[in-house]
């Protein structure tokens, strides 16, 4: 799960961690009196979860409260492009105000889990305000690591090496040591799944602040974190995505015209894959799980089809214990209720296999069955209005 | 020959009393597996379709001995779950639980390091060695005893190059799978090394998907040491960045992770990489061909 910066930031300074003063707002008028409250030169920064908000004229600069409520006069509502959101952009509807900083350097701070090591890494590099992906393809010996071993957590060495690393001398050493076993800190107590802080930064008097703060959290451990768990910000997330959540379906929208059905996660991603090899273009990933009931197919089925790019479907179900009998008395059921009426390709494998598809051809409605996986893509394809 | 899993293999089931548990458990009982009983804390002393229950697990190792255990527990209770098992020695765990935090699971791995067991899994069908026994989800009906390893980090993708490798006649040895979260107990190269040295598997069918570097591992032992031809597809070619797709593990992160990078490395040590999970069966029989 996502979280927005300023909510990031609260949860870090939770923590200890430095961060910058300042207070959200929905309204120019609440950046006016943040502004005001704060005194002096504000940051204006765009609340939206994706990153490039900077370039993308989400972050401004303003002298007065005045200036910030009019450049919020312009940022709220506004739809904000970066490389991160697709050309779609996102509505900005949050603000953040903050006090403008004197700022000496930028570094940049990272929190992942290492898979191959099986533990968090802690990186830092001098080259912070960057995209780190850029630093790591084309500076790769500016960035530091330290492997935390999660019996031990983050030793005091190892921060310290890392802030030798960054170049500090004197008090910023010791500063950067704690700021670090903060947000190690902050990583396990919150099961986040990163944490990036780019920049952090060293002000003109020598004191280290998150500027930026993007927190992302392990979805399977929310049960735990009610607290976390209530930052979901449901207007940053696909409307048909939110609807297949409450059904436990995986859905993710993409941009094609065959809408698939699919169980299990693989077979899904396979099934998109096959459909773009035979030259179509997938409209969604969607997963119905093992043991998909008819309540749940019908969802899938409303759900995908509620999407208006979607020209033909593609079922396509391995049952093993998910029985084809079953699967097809729900899609009929579904497709007569919603009555739907485009084309649909099922391909069928498993338990029950024969029982299924005599259920379908005896139903009357709009279904093609198959029985190889590239035969009824070549089909759904050509039925879309592809190649 | 089978890996893991055969035979001699005496099952626990952890959760035995919920649901799913006593599903599977009676499906693998119904395919020959050897079920001695189950655990269920607050329930020992109990019996469940005939199965003796046990509050703990060394409990139950002692009264029924006990070396395999399979877990079909709530995701809270999935780390603990497991390290009970391999605490109790258990030879081989096998956790069938999806949603375990990956926190957790870090914590299993460093706890089982210098122990004994093997642990697959978590969020996988488990395993099953056609004819023999079975540990997991995986339908039965669709195995056929024979010649192919089959290892992967999806279920309903097992069953896919299951299928393909029955119905050529082929059949399989032995069928791991390993699980789709970011953190797992056995990686494709523990199983392409169990399989390397089990003189019955002729070649080997190893699906993958995006995220992370085990399948660009996988290719570095296969170039290393595994002496058998290998069949490869990976899940998530159209996958876009930055999505989670369905599996916790499966998403492509700071451009890393694509199928594109893990094909090519696959391809570059001589792995029959398809395209297609249609082509899974063809490329079997290909590879044996010319082997």
């Amino acid at each position: 799960m996502k979280i927005h910066e300023y909510q990031g930031k609260a949860i870090l300074a939770r923590h200890g961690v430095p961060v910058p003063r300042g207070e959200m707002a929905h309204t120019p008028s609440e950046v006016g009196a943040i502004a005001r409250r704060l005194g002096g030169t504000v940051m204006v920064k765009a609340q939206i979860h994706a990153g490039g908000r900077g370039k993308g004229g989400g972050v401004k600069l303003a002298k007065t409260a005045e200036e910030a409520e009019q450049i919020a006069t312009q940022m709220i509502g506004m739809r904000l492009v970066t490389h991160q959101t697709g050309p779609e952009g996102r509505i900005v509807k949050r603000i953040l105000v903050e006090e403008g900083l004197q700022i000496a350097r930028e570094l940049y701070l990272g929190l992942v889990i290492d898979r191959a090591a099986e533990r968090p890494v802690l990186m830092v590099s001098p080259a912070g305000g960057m995209e780190i992906e850029k630093v790591a393809a084309e500076t790769p010996h500016l960035i530091f690591k330290a492997h935390i071993d999660p019996a031990t957590g983050l030793l005091p060495f190892q921060a310290r090496s890392l802030a030798f690393s960054l170049g500090l001398e004197g008090p910023a050493v010791g500063k950067a040591v704690k700021v670090m076993a903060q947000i190690v800190e902050t990583f396990s107590a919150t099961d986040a799944s990163l944490i990036e802080i780019n920049p952090l930064i060293v002000t003109a008097t020598g004191d280290l602040l998150a500027l930026d703060a993007k927190m992302n959290f392990d979805d399977n451990a929310l049960f735990r974190h009610p607290d976390i768990k209530e930052l979901r910000d449901f207007d940053e997330e696909d409307p048909l995505e939110i609807d297949a959540s409450k059904y436990s379906l995986n859905y993710i929208r993409l941009d094609g015209n065959i809408g698939c059905m699919v169980n299990g996660a693989g077979l899904a991603m396979a099934t998109m894959d096959i459909i773009k090899l035979a030259g179509g273009e997938p409209a969604n990933f969607l997963d119905v799980g093992g043991g998909a009931t008819a309540e749940q197919i019908k969802n899938a089925v409303r759900i995908l089809t509620s999407d208006k790019n979607v020209q033909a479907v593609f079922v396509n179900i391995f049952g093993g214990i998910l029985r084809c009998d079953i699967l097809a008395e729900g899609l009929v059921a579904a497709v007569k209720e919603l009555h739907v009426t485009l084309p649909i390709v099922i391909r069928m494998e498993g338990t029950n296999v024969e029982t299924g598809k005599q259920m379908l051809r005896d139903s009357g409605l709009n279904f093609t069955t198959a029985d190889a996986m590239d035969q009824a893509a070549a089909t759904v394809v050509k039925l879309a209005g592809g190649r | 020959m089978a890996v893991l899993l055969d035979t001699s293999t005496r099952l626990l089931v952890q959760g035995l009393t919920g649901r799913e548990g006593t599903f599977h458990a009676k499906a693998a009982a119904a395919y020959g597996t050897t079920i001695v009983g189950g655990v269920t804390p607050g329930k020992g002393g109990t019996t469940h379709e005939g199965w003796p229950i046990f509050n703990t697990v060394h409990q139950a190792v002692a009264e029924t001995g006990a070396n395999a255990s399979l877990i079909f527990v709530p995701p809270p209770a999935g780390a603990d779950t497991v390290m009970e098992a391999v605490d109790a020695g258990l030879a081989l765990v096998v956790c069938i639980t999806e949603g375990i935090p990956t926190l957790d699971m870090m914590r299993v791995v460093t706890f089982m390091r210098g122990k004994a067991s093997r642990l697959i899994g978590p969020n996988c069908p488990g395993l099953i060695s056609p004819g023999k026994a079975k540990a997991g989800i995986i339908p039965g009906h669709i195995c056929r005893e024979g010649c192919v390893g089959i290892v992967s980090r999806s279920g309903t993708l097992t069953y896919e190059a299951i299928q393909q490798t029955t119905q050529l006649g082929y059949g399989q040895t032995t069928c791991i799978g390993i699980g789709g979260d970011p953190i797992i107990g056995t990686t494709f190269v523990d199983a392409l090394r169990l399989f390397n040295a089990d003189p019955e598997t002729e070649a080997v069918v190893m699906i993958g998907e995006i995220g992370g570097t085990a399948e660009e591992e996988a290719a570095d032992f296969i170039k290393r040491e595994f002496r058998k031809p290998v069949v490869s597809f990976i899940a998530g070619q159209t996958a876009p960045p930055g999505r989670r797709m369905g599996h916790a593990g499966a998403i492509i992160a700071g451009g890393k992770g694509t199928a594109a990078e893990k094909m090519a490395a696959l391809s570059a040590v001589g792995v029959h990489v398809v395209k297609s999970p249609a082509e899974i069966g063809a490329a079997v029989k290909m590879a044996l061909r010319s082997s």
